[in-house]
């Protein structure tokens, strides 16, 4: 870490502690400030930084704007709701509590610029003012000229002023029709692995050594590079295991260079952590009550997922059975599947599919209420009255969202549904009743 | 003061790059107006000797400034502007409004603009009273009041010109140009606007009552113009506290022009657009660089400026994703190119790779369905995969359909590029059908 960052405008020991903040950040940090030039000169009025989750964009500008005493705004686009609370924040920030209160009820962007100006006029700007925007890719769904306006704020408002937008979507997606001010696109790239591995040694234990740690760290990396490159998620990953990791140490059977033992201890354990907390089935106090208590198989506790098992009536799972066959299955092998005497089949002909045609793949298919109380009678061996109960029992199915109707003109007559349970719920609930649903599933023939 | 004069000769490097940043910086970003505007003398002489006809005789007039994009329509009207308010009774006479689209996003807000602008008398301060009917009627009541000799003339400058013509019933452009029409006021008009078709979008009387005088500011550069042009916007003036500094510098940037890669690189730029703008973002990051270290700018500062600006977003998106996004990115390619770009769901792309793990026994990327959702899931997030219609709620998850916001072209370039990626999924990625 030889280069530090260096800019005549600002001291040597603030830099040095800026660089030590921004770790592997040394480089977008440089470029940064080289932009944004002297705080007395002008800057690119929109600056639009991009890249992926955790790469440092928020923590950057941070960093920078507070400990090189910039004056600043930073407004979260997820926070404001409505324009108003931007504006608010913006003035707030500037100009002291006095200004925003000057914003009438219902701000229009005219409004803001007018008090801007006339904020502006008493207390100009000696340096430049940075307004941050993060989540920038919400600005999208608000007005469609508030973009544009903050992208020109600088000949707006005649202050020297520059917005950055921080966002993770590419710039090529914020564009609007007509065209706009086009903003200086800067790129965070992401971490390799080395860097993560840096940046993530950096918050060891210290009752352990760094060596230590850092092997730890290389290990979760192993097991979690392929699938999350997100530097917060393996963070959290890291905080939760460590404890699980120390375990043959604290036990005595290991020493600290035995790395391979410790792998062989710990890499499970990891794999398991991938099924269960990377998902959040099991949030992370579950999982590290888990550890706490070793006899007990960690996984055992069942995770979210495993809660979609709802109790139903006997009526309503054959009614949900029937309408999964009725999704997955093609109308034409129904006589096939659900009639006694069903005449010849032509096998050749009947076994011919394609798997582009698999409705496991396509998803399911809409039917008809005839055909799914057709196939309803067919499956349930006793005779049943089609009562009212039956009937509010598919449209209770419907509430639960197990299943969806599909057209909406017509309430009453002919209905559709598709059902909208996964494979592996329906298998579930066809246990229970002792039916072989995968029998007659046409795409399992 | 004479202390002064002594150290205004020659300035130490520190001073005189603080200096050029300032002076440079300026002109990038804060886009000062140039001294005479380049390469548009004739629309500058055409709508000066019109707004001087308003400003002096109470002539009322209506223009249109069309051009695309960072062609220079506000510096052309600030150029006119400053030219024109050198006049000392014009400066005392003319009074101006100006409004923009972006701002001023209906007619009740715009009419309250110019009242304060105008400073009448329903406006105290900064604030304004009355009601929009209110407003309109005491503007009209005021504009028509006066005539040609007596009342001072005003200049209407419409910023945005198509967004004001999205109003409803365009009853501020109405307004506007029928009394530029009629013996009131004198006033003038001047909208600019980057659509050519804006005459379009105007309702039939609004535009018969419009003068249909339109300048076009379409550039018509050549190349060697471009590089005259990038070589004035770095270039010092004359007034340069530093006068060696000065000419040191500008015999460096005249070198710099010369140089092989670097016309090389201006005429990648200058094939790909020859607006202002462009340039100011090109050549503001090539001066970022430039410090007391380094107080020249060099061909490589430019090249890698030039790498900047040209450098493919998506690209670099996709060189950040986990090998697991990237193994469904080339599924899902495999899907385009087999399905000729029908649109696929999360099960299709499972099944095509699995079928790519199948084949290879001793796999380490066996993931739960759940896991690859979530990596589909981040996908969407980026926006490189988008569902294809709105009605997001009613399917699950893994049966919604999805289009893929990629090129081919492009995720063969990201897996070149792309760290220790495996060879086997670059080999199945290149293999036709997966």
């Amino acid at each position: 870490m030889t280069t530090v960052l260096q800019h005549p405008a600002y001291e040597e020991e603030r830099l040095q502690r800026v660089a030590e903040q921004l770790p592997c950040r040394e480089l977008q940090a440089g470029m940064l400030l080289s932009l944004m030039g002297e705080p007395q000169h002008y800057s690119y009025p929109s600056i639009f930084i991009y890249g992926h989750r955790a790469s440092g964009k928020s923590h950057v500008m941070h960093v920078l704007l507070k400990e090189l005493e910039l004056p600043h705004a930073t407004v979260s686009c997820v926070e404001c709701i409505s324009v108003t609370l931007l504006f608010e924040q913006v003035l707030l920030s500037f100009f002291g509590c006095d200004a925003a209160s000057l914003l009438p009820r219902s701000p229009s962007l005219s409004d803001f610029v007018r008090v801007y100006r006339q904020q502006c006029s008493h207390s100009p700007a000696k340096e430049t003012r940075y307004i941050v925007m993060e989540k920038a890719e919400l600005l999208r769904d608000t007005d469609a000229n508030l973009l544009p306006a903050l992208l020109r704020l600088q000949e707006l408002v005649e202050d020297n002023v520059t917005v950055i937008l921080l966002s993770e979507i590419v710039w090529d997606k914020f564009r609007p029709n007509t065209g706009c001010f086009e903003p200086l696109v800067l790129n965070f790239p992401d971490y390799s692995k080395g860097e993560l591995q840096q940046i993530l040694s950096q918050d060891r234990h210290p009752s352990y050594s760094a060596e230590f740690y850092s092997s730890y760290i290389n290990i979760l990396l192993g097991v979690f590079y392929s699938v999350c490159r997100d530097l917060r998620e393996l963070r959290h990953l890291a905080a939760l295991n460590f404890s699980k990791f120390c375990e043959p140490l604290a036990e005595g059977k290991v020493k600290e260079t035995d790395t391979h033992k410790l792998w062989r201890n710990i890499e499970p354990h990891l794999k398991r952590a991938m099924q269960t907390v990377y998902l959040r089935e099991v949030s992370s106090l579950q999982w590290e009550q888990m550890q706490q208590m070793e006899e007990k198989e960690t996984g055992a506790l069942r995770g979210l997922s495993a809660h979609t098992h709802v109790e139903l009536p006997y009526y309503s799972k054959f009614l949900l059975i029937a309408a999964y066959l009725a999704s997955y299955n093609p109308a034409r092998t129904d006589k096939r599947f659900f009639l006694k005497h069903h005449g010849k089949i032509r096998k050749t002909k009947f076994l011919k599919k394609n798997e582009k045609t698999s409705n496991h793949l396509l998803g399911p298919k809409p039917f008809a209420l005839d055909r799914l109380l057709a196939i309803f009678y067919s499956v349930v061996d006793s005779r049943i009255a089609p009562t009212a109960s039956i009937f509010s029992q598919i449209s209770s199915l419907v509430t639960l969202q197990l299943l969806t109707q599909v057209s909406h003109d017509d309430q009453l007559d002919a209905p559709k549904y598709k059902c909208a349970v996964s494979m592996d719920f329906i298998c579930a609930i066809s246990r229970t009743v002792n039916f072989d649903i995968v029998k007659y599933l046409y795409d399992f023939l | 003061m004479s202390k002064r004069k002594l150290k205004d000769d020659h300035l130490p490097v520190g001073d005189s790059i603080t200096q050029v940043q300032k002076i440079l910086r300026e002109r990038f970003c804060h886009q000062k107006l140039p001294e005479k505007p380049e390469g548009v003398e004739a629309q500058h002489k055409h709508l000066l000797e019109l707004l001087k006809r308003t400003a002096i005789h109470g002539e009322s007039n209506s223009v249109l400034i069309v051009g695309p994009r960072g062609a220079g329509k506000t510096m052309l009207l600030n150029c006119v502007l400053r030219d024109l308010l050198e006049d000392k009774d014009v400066q005392k006479n003319l009074l101006q409004v100006h409004l923009n689209g972006l701002l001023q996003t209906d007619d009740r807000i715009a009419l309250k603009e110019i009242t304060r602008q105008l400073h009448l008398e329903n406006a105290v301060g900064d604030k304004v009273f009355g009601s929009f009917a209110e407003n309109l009627a005491f503007l009209l009541e005021a504009l028509k009041k006066g005539d040609r000799s007596s009342s001072r003339p005003v200049l209407f400058v419409l910023d945005e010109f198509d967004l004001f013509a999205h109003h409803k019933n365009q009853t501020l452009l109405y307004n506007l140009f029928d009394v530029s029409q009629s013996a009131q006021a004198p006033v003038a008009v001047v909208g600019l606007t980057c659509r050519l078709d804006v005459l379009e979008l105007l309702e039939k009387r609004v535009k018969s009552r419009f003068s249909h005088r339109q300048i076009h500011l379409l550039s018509s550069l050549t190349f060697s113009q471009y590089l005259e042009r990038v070589r004035a916007q770095l270039s010092l003036p004359g007034s340069f506290p530093d006068s060696k500094f000065a000419q040191d510098w500008n015999g460096g940037i005249e070198t710099l022009c010369e140089d092989k890669s670097v016309e090389e690189v201006l005429q990648r730029h200058f094939n790909s657009s020859t607006d202002f703008r462009s340039i100011q973002m090109l050549l503001m990051l090539c001066l970022s660089r430039v410090s007391v270290a380094k107080p020249t700018i060099k061909p490589a500062d430019l090249l890698e400026a030039s790498r900047l600006c040209l450098s493919d977003a998506k690209a670099n998106m996709l060189h950040g994703l986990s090998i697991l996004e990237l193994c469904l990115i080339i599924a899902m390619k495999h899907l385009n190119d087999v399905y000729e770009g029908e649109p696929f769901n999360l099960q299709m792309v499972h099944n095509e790779f699995k079928k790519f793990l199948h084949r290879k026994s001793n796999s380490m990327y066996n993931f739960d369905q759940p896991v690859i959702m979530k990596a589909f899931e981040h996908l969407q997030q980026l926006e490189l995969i988008r569902p294809v219609d709105g009605s997001s709620a009613k399917t699950q998850r893994e049966y919604q359909l999805m289009r893929l916001m990629l090129d081919h072209s492009q995720i063969m370039e990201a897996l070149q590029k792309y760290p220790q990626c495996p060879t086997d999924v670059k080999q199945w990625a290149m293999s036709a059908f997966g």
